[in-house]
């Protein structure tokens, strides 16, 4: 009898330890928050993208040794688009397939389109760091995306407007690359141009990325006499169209995008990129927060962070902070947190309006002065 | 009309054409001599830019003058790309020789792959800014606003390029038995012709053409990455078929006539069609002339 309740004993606690044991395991594995970052992490555009996983990186270290996200772990979960929308598909199926909660990403307006779609079935929440196709957010097909970065047509307004009121220019010629992002921002520049009725566009026209010399194209600029260039699209081509202007001798200015702000292109432009004007996200670089994580990434990395780091630190901030602020990482919830919290960030305190774009975020227009970005005021 | 605006489009389409002429050299001699399409032909060229800006780097270091480097980089990038070139040919398109031509060619795909993605591991994908090795000097005045250094200097060196290619087929042992292999390989080693040194020796010469053709593009572009030799090497494919693919004169005609279709169609229609005039051109003139320009139709004898 005492050998039989002491047996009954013995049973009930090792199934009372194996309960305790279990949930305690539940406690600790607690599904990890996933954490998707898509972009171009190869290819000629990974410039843009390797930035972004290393700004994810940084924060989901800073989170996770600090607790975590409602207690719960953040895992990242990268996956490359080389900026191909037919690539960006694939690359969202995937992220799905592993179970992702949120995105940050994509990289390229032309991705971030094809990969939205995905996502938006899925309910999913996607936030780029640099996607600035107007129509990401204005057609409003794509409730579940959000950025950090204000979009083309802000931008082409403030080249418009830096073009006709501060540089006072009458003939201009836009080009662009074809492409989703080049394209929509020339585009919005002729648009601005003549309804200002203050200049006349000379010349609008696409250039083929990657051709092999763009000599035609910087002859007939030259032919029409045309003050400025106004150029919508990456850095590989507005350094070689300004390179061979300024080969030909040509004064002609030159006035671009964020795709152009980048120190690679003053780096392959050389000497030819003096003097050129580039609009870019207003300059942040004395935000307590930035210095802290330009900080974080020498430490981490050895070398100075590059394009969209810190759109790409804000975003994975806002993200991260809803889905605290929300409790949860259901759609709706999250959705509703990233509209209405304010949130601190490297970029300034944000947070998104009703389509998806931040409210706190805008541009500068910055030129070149001995081989160095300079942001006029 | 504006004859000056003309002059300029023209010596630019002279000087894109003078380019593409260089690699399409080498797509037209492989051909010529087996029959294959070499599709990592645009990587040889590459691979010569990449060799020259190391060289030119390591040069610049060591304080050597302009001159010397242009000279030291070009002929080290010529000597590293036809080893490239002759090793590609041993590797993976000799043990494919009487296989069918389907699997040479995708070999040629395959190997045009792997060597981006080398290139791209090796070094890196962000652009390099590439020196302009030619020196700036003055054009005589006429010619000075319509026409660069850079410009002149590609010119000149694709005639001196044609010109001893010529001579080098013409007039030479080897050439003879170049002409010989292309004309019947079997009939070549029954004469005496050593079939598989010849194939060897006109890889090397196709590689050194790319090379030396990506050198002066690099130069006059100013920056390289892994991916530039694809889309040069697909438009000299082009220039080569259109001029008649294994017929060098025919590859030089392509060349030019694509050069300057590109650059007339974009100074007095758009460059936003370029690409597109630039191949329904092809279309039209394989319709027309299926064998291209210069070609000779081959008359398979049973």
């Amino acid at each position: 009898m005492t050998k039989n309740r002491f047996g009954r004993l013995f049973v009930s606690a090792i199934i009372g330890m194996c309960l305790v044991l279990s949930t305690s395991d539940i406690g600790l594995a607690a599904e990890p928050i996933k954490l998707g970052v898509a972009g171009a992490h190869s290819g000629d555009l990974a410039s843009y993208g390797i930035p972004s996983i290393r700004a994810a990186e940084l924060v989901a270290e800073d989170i996770n040794a600090s607790g975590g996200v409602l207690g719960r772990k953040v895992v990242l979960l990268t996956e490359d688009d080389v900026c191909k929308p037919e690539v960006a598909t694939n690359t969202a199926t995937k992220l799905l397939s592993q179970g992702v909660h949120v995105v940050l990403g994509h990289i390229c307006s032309g991705a971030t389109k094809a990969a939205l779609g995905i996502y938006k079935d899925s309910k999913i929440i996607a936030m780029s760091p640099s996607a600035t196709n107007p129509a990401l957010t204005q057609s409003g097909d794509y409730p579940n995306f959000f950025r950090t970065i204000a979009s083309d047509d802000a931008q082409a307004r403030l080249n418009v407007d830096f073009a006709l009121d501060v540089l006072k220019l009458k003939k201009i010629a836009i080009i662009h690359d074809k492409g989703d992002y080049g394209k929509g921002f020339a585009g919005f520049a002729k648009k601005f141009l003549e309804e200002s009725g203050r200049a006349e566009v000379v010349l609008f026209e696409g250039v083929t990325p990657g051709a092999v010399d763009y000599s035609a194209v910087v002859q007939k600029i030259k032919h029409l006499k045309a003050e400025a260039v106004i150029f919508g699209g990456y850095h590989p081509e507005a350094s070689k169209i300004v390179s061979q202007m300024r080969k030909k001798r040509m004064k002609t200015i030159f006035i671009s995008d964020d795709g152009v702000k980048d120190d690679t292109f003053i780096k392959v432009a050389g000497k030819y990129a003096e003097g050129v004007y580039a609009s870019g996200p207003k300059d942040t670089s004395k935000n307590p927060m930035n210095i802290a994580a330009v900080e974080a990434h020498k430490m981490k990395y050895g070398s100075d962070p590059g394009a969209f780091f810190t759109n790409a630190y804000a975003a994975t901030l806002a993200l991260l902070n809803a889905i605290e602020k929300a409790g949860t990482t259901d759609y709706d919830g999250v959705r509703k947190a990233l509209r209405t919290a304010w949130v601190e960030t490297p970029i300034g305190k944000i947070r998104f309006d009703e389509r998806g774009d931040a409210i706190g975020a805008g541009f500068s227009v910055y030129q070149v002065q001995n081989g160095v970005y300079v942001e006029l005021k | 009309m504006d004859w000056e605006y003309f002059c300029e489009l023209f010596l630019g389409g002279l000087t894109r054409g003078s380019i593409y002429a260089l690699v399409a050299l080498g797509y037209t001699m492989v051909y010529g001599i087996i029959q294959l399409i070499n599709f990592a032909h645009g990587e040889i060229y590459m691979i010569g830019a990449f060799t020259a800006l190391i060289v030119t780097s390591v040069l610049t270091l060591l304080g050597l003058n302009q001159i010397a480097i242009i000279v030291l980089a070009s002929i080290v990038a010529v000597i590293y790309s036809s080893a490239y070139g002759f090793t590609i040919e041993k590797m993976a398109y000799k043990p494919l020789r009487h296989a069918p031509r389907l699997s040479a060619l995708i070999s040629a795909i395959g190997m045009s792959l792997f060597l981006q993605n080398y290139v791209l591991l090796a070094q890196t994908s962000d652009f390099l800014p590439f020196p302009s090795l030619i020196p700036d000097f003055k054009v005589v005045e006429p010619f000075a606003h319509i026409i660069g250094s850079t410009e002149m200097a590609i010119l000149i060196t694709t005639i001196v390029v044609m010109i001893l290619l010529t001579f080098l087929i013409k007039f030479t042992k080897i050439g003879k038995a170049m002409r010989a292999t292309a004309q019947d390989r079997d009939m070549a080693m029954l004469a005496g012709v050593d079939v598989n040194r010849i194939i060897s020796i006109t890889f090397i010469l196709g590689s050194a053409t790319a090379a030396i053709g990506g050198i002066l593009i690099a130069s006059h572009i100013g920056q390289i990455n892994f991916y530039v030799g694809f889309i040069v090497g697909i438009k000299a494919f082009v220039a080569a078929v259109l001029g008649g693919i294994g017929s060098i004169p025919g590859a030089v005609l392509g060349s030019l006539v694509l050069g300057w279709t590109e650059s007339f169609f974009t100074g007095y229609v758009s460059s936003d069609y370029e690409d597109v005039f630039a191949f329904l051109f092809l279309v039209f003139i394989l319709i027309f002339r299926p064998t291209g320009i210069l070609g000779r139709s081959e008359t398979q004898q049973v």
